[in-house]
C-alpha cells in the first residue's frame, strides 16, 4: 500500500474524522483511484471492527467509524466509471426490530458490525410485521435471520416470527438469532431462536459459525 | 376487626414497611427482605386493562394499582399514575417525543415508547449552554408539542426590562399565541386530573399501610444531552466532535437536574427520587468515556440530592459490571443502585458498606417461567446477597408488563419467607 493510503486507514482507525475526511478528499482530486481509495476504507473498517471485538473501541468509534465511511463513500462512489467487481459477501443476514418495538440502536450496530465483517444485510427496519420477514426471507434467501428488539413485549413478537417462519416452510435452511434488551437464554427458548446474542460481537460470532467461509 | 382496629394496624404496618425498606436502604439488617413494586403496565394488565386504557383512563387505572399492590403486599410501592397516565394530555399537546398505543402506528396494548431522535442540533449547544431557559421555551417546547410551536414568539426575556417589559405584553395577544396559551392551561387541566386520582391513590394506599418508593423522576447528565437533546447518534458523535461544548452544557445539568428533582420531590412531601440510566452500561462506553462523560456529572448530581435529603433509587439499565468499581463513590448508605443484568453477587461484593442493591428476578424467567422457579431464584438472590442487609427484591427493570400474575405473586411472596 501507498503511503497516503496508509496514513488514511491509520487515520479512520484512530478516529481522526477531519483528517481522514480531508486527506481522501485530496486524494480523490490528485486522481487516486476511488476503487482502491474504499479499498483502504474497508481495511480501516476491519481495523476499527477488531479495536470494538477486544473492547478498545465501543459504540461512539463505530458510530464516527460509520459516519466517516459514508463521508468519504459519498466524495468516492461517484467517481467509479463501472461497477467494481462486486466483492465476495461471507453470507446474507435479514435483521429487524419485531412488531411492536421501535427501538433500533442495538440493531443498527449490529447491522454495521455485520456489514464491515462482509456479510449482505437486508435491513427491514423497526415495527417489522412477520410478513415483511417472510416475504424478504422468500427473495433475498439468507442464511441467517436477526430478529431484535428491546421491549419486553418483544419476547412474544419474536415467537410469532418463529413460528411464522416455520409456517412458511422456511425454517430448515435458515438460523434465526435474536437479542437486544432483556432477551437471554430463556426467551430463546421461548421464542424458537437458534441463538440469543448479548451485543454486536455476539452477532459477528454466530454468523460466522453458522457461515463458514 | 373494628374500623378503627384494623386503621391502627395499617398504620402500624406502614411503619413496619417503611423500616424494613430504610434499613436495607441505610445497610442495615432489616427483619426480612423487603421489595418493592415497580412497573408501567403490569397493574393494568393485572386487572383486565390495556396499555391505552391504562393511559387514559385515570379511575380504573386507580383501582387496578390499588387491587395490584392490595395483593402483592410490596413493603413500598413506585406510583403508576405518573408513568403512564398521560395519553389525553399529549393529545392536547400533540405531544411529539411518544409513540403510544393506539396513536398513529402503535397497537391498543402496546407500551408507549420514546422515539430518538436530534432535538437540538450541534450549532445550538451556545445557544443553550448561554440560556438553557430560553432554548427550553423558544426552541425546544415547539419541537416536542406541535400545539406549542407559536411559544417561538414569547419575548427574550433576559434582554426586555423596563417598560419593554409592559411592551411585550403584545406578544401574549397574537392569535397564534393566544391559542397555544389556552392549549397549555387546557393541558395543565387535564394534568390536574390525573394528579387528583394520584394523589387519592397515594393517600389510599398509604392508609392501607403502603410507603411510596418513588416521588419523582430525574436523571443523569449525559442521559438528557443524549436522550432529550442531541439524540443516540448525534451525542455519540459528540464525544468527538464536540467534547468541549457537551462537556460544558453538562455543566449547566449538573446544577439544573437536582434543581428540578428536590423540586419535585419536596413538593410530593417525600425522600425518594427514581433516576433511570440510559447510556452508563458497559459496552456503549468505554472506561474513559465514562469516567468522563458520564459519572463526574453524575455523581454531582446524587450528592446534591443525598444532601438535599433525598434517596435516589438509581436505575443502572444493561449490565454495569465493569462500573462497579467506580459507581461506589457514593456516601454509604443514601443510595439504591437498582440492576439489571449486572452480576448481583459482583455488585454486592463492589458495593458492600456503601450502597444498597435492587433487582434482579430476570424479565425472561416472569414472563416465561414458572412461580416456583421466581421463587428459588428470589430465594438464591436472598441468600447470597442478602447478608447484612442492603439488598431489595424485584425484577430487573421492574415488573415487565407482560409477567404471569401467579409468577409476580412468587417473588412477593418469597420475600417474606427471606427472613434474616
Amino acid at each position: 500500500m501507498d503511503d497516503r493510503g496508509k496514513q488514511l486507514v491509520q487515520q479512520i482507525s484512530d478516529m481522526q474524522e477531519e483528517d481522514a475526511v480531508k486527506l481522501a478528499r485530496a486524494m480523490l482530486d490528485s486522481g487516486y483511484d476511488p476503487v482502491k481509495l474504499l479499498g483502504h476504507c474497508r481495511e480501516a473498517m476491519e481495523i476499527v471492527g477488531k479495536r470494538y471485538e477486544q473492547g478498545e473501541y465501543f459504540l461512539p468509534e463505530l458510530m464516527l467509524a460509520g459516519e466517516m465511511l459514508k463521508a468519504i463513500g459519498d466524495m468516492a462512489k461517484p467517481l467509479i466509471k463501472q461497477d467494481a467487481p462486486g466483492a465476495k459477501t461471507a453470507g446474507t443476514v435479514i435483521i429487524g426490530t419485531v412488531e411492536g418495538d421501535l427501538h433500533d440502536i442495538g440493531k443498527n450496530i449490529v447491522t454495521f458490525m455485520l456489514e464491515i465483517n462482509g456479510f449482505k444485510v437486508i435491513d427491514l427496519g423497526i415495527d417489522v410485521p412477520v410478513s415483511n420477514f417472510i416475504d424478504s426471507i422468500k427473495e433475498h434467501k439468507p442464511q441467517v435471520v436477526g430478529l431484535s428488539g428491546f421491549l419486553t413485549l418483544a419476547f412474544d413478537a419474536m415467537k410469532k416470527t418463529v413460528e411464522a417462519i416455520r409456517a412458511a416452510g422456511l425454517r430448515e435452511n435458515i438460523k434465526i438469532m435474536i437479542g437486544g434488551g432483556q432477551v437471554d437464554e430463556t426467551v430463546k427458548t421461548y421464542t424458537g431462536a437458534d441463538a440469543f446474542g448479548l451485543n454486536a460481537m455476539d452477532a459477528v460470532s454466530l454468523c460466522k459459525r453458522w457461515v463458514p467461509a | 376487626m373494628s374500623a378503627g382496629g384494623a386503621a391502627a394496624s395499617a398504620s402500624a404496618l406502614y411503619e413496619q414497611r417503611l423500616k424494613r425498606l430504610m434499613d436495607a436502604i441505610e445497610l442495615r439488617e432489616p427483619d426480612r427482605l423487603p421489595t418493592i413494586f415497580f412497573s408501567h403496565f403490569c397493574a393494568a394488565h393485572y386487572c383486565g386493562m390495556t396499555c391505552r386504557e391504562a393511559m387514559y383512563d385515570y379511575e380504573r387505572l386507580a383501582t387496578a394499582v390499588c387491587k395490584a399492590v392490595v395483593d402483592l403486599e410490596p413493603d413500598a410501592y413506585q406510583p403508576v399514575h405518573p408513568l403512564v397516565a398521560f395519553g389525553p394530555t399529549m393529545e392536547i399537546l400533540d405531544y411529539k417525543q411518544l409513540e403510544w398505543p393506539g396513536h398513529k402506528g402503535l397497537a391498543e396494548d402496546v407500551a408507549y415508547q420514546y422515539l430518538d431522535s436530534q432535538y437540538m442540533a450541534p450549532e445550538e449547544y451556545e445557544e443553550y449552554i448561554l440560556d438553557p431557559t430560553g432554548f427550553m421555551l423558544h426552541k425546544y417546547m415547539p419541537r416536542v408539542a406541535g400545539a406549542l410551536v407559536p411559544l417561538a414568539q414569547l419575548p427574550m426575556y433576559p434582554g426586555v426590562l423596563h417598560t419593554r417589559i409592559v411592551q411585550s405584553m403584545e406578544a401574549y395577544a397574537r392569535p397564534e399565541v393566544r391559542r397555544a396559551l389556552e392549549t397549555l392551561i387546557r393541558a395543565g387541566e387535564e394534568m390536574q386530573k390525573m394528579r387528583t386520582v394520584h394523589n387519592r391513590v397515594a393517600q389510599e394506599l398509604k392508609d392501607l399501610g403502603f410507603p411510596m418508593a418513588a416521588y419523582g423522576t430525574t436523571h443523569a447528565p449525559f442521559d438528557v444531552a443524549a436522550d432529550y437533546l442531541r439524540g443516540s447518534k448525534g451525542a455519540m458523535l459528540d464525544l468527538f466532535r464536540n467534547k468541549d461544548r457537551l462537556l460544558m452544557l453538562m455543566d449547566k445539568l449538573v446544577t439544573l437536574i437536582p434543581r428540578a428533582g428536590i423540586e419535585a420531590v419536596k413538593a410530593a412531601g417525600g425522600n425518594m427520587v427514581f433516576i433511570p440510566l440510559h447510556w452508563g452500561l458497559d459496552g456503549f462506553m468505554s472506561p474513559k468515556q465514562f469516567t468522563t462523560f458520564f459519572w463526574p456529572q453524575f455523581q454531582k448530581v446524587l450528592l446534591a440530592l443525598i444532601d438535599a435529603g433525598i434517596y435516589p433509587h438509581v436505575l443502572w439499565e444493561g449490565d454495569c459490571t465493569s462500573r462497579l468499581d467506580v459507581i461506589k463513590d457514593v456516601p454509604p448508605g443514601k443510595c439504591v443502585y437498582f440492576f439489571e443484568r449486572t452480576n448481583l453477587v459482583k455488585a454486592k461484593e463492589a458495593l458492600r458498606g456503601a450502597v444498597c442493591v435492587r433487582g434482579n428476578v430476570p424479565a425472561s424467567m416472569l414472563i416465561t417461567g414458572t412461580p416456583n422457579e421466581v421463587r428459588e431464584h428470589g430465594k438464591k438472590l436472598f441468600d447470597v446477597v442478602g447478608d447484612g442487609g442492603g439488598f431489595i427484591l424485584d425484577a430487573g427493570v421492574g415488573i415487565p408488563d407482560e409477567a404471569k400474575p401467579e409468577n409476580v405473586l412468587a417473588m412477593f411472596q418469597c420475600a417474606k419467607e427471606c427472613v434474616y
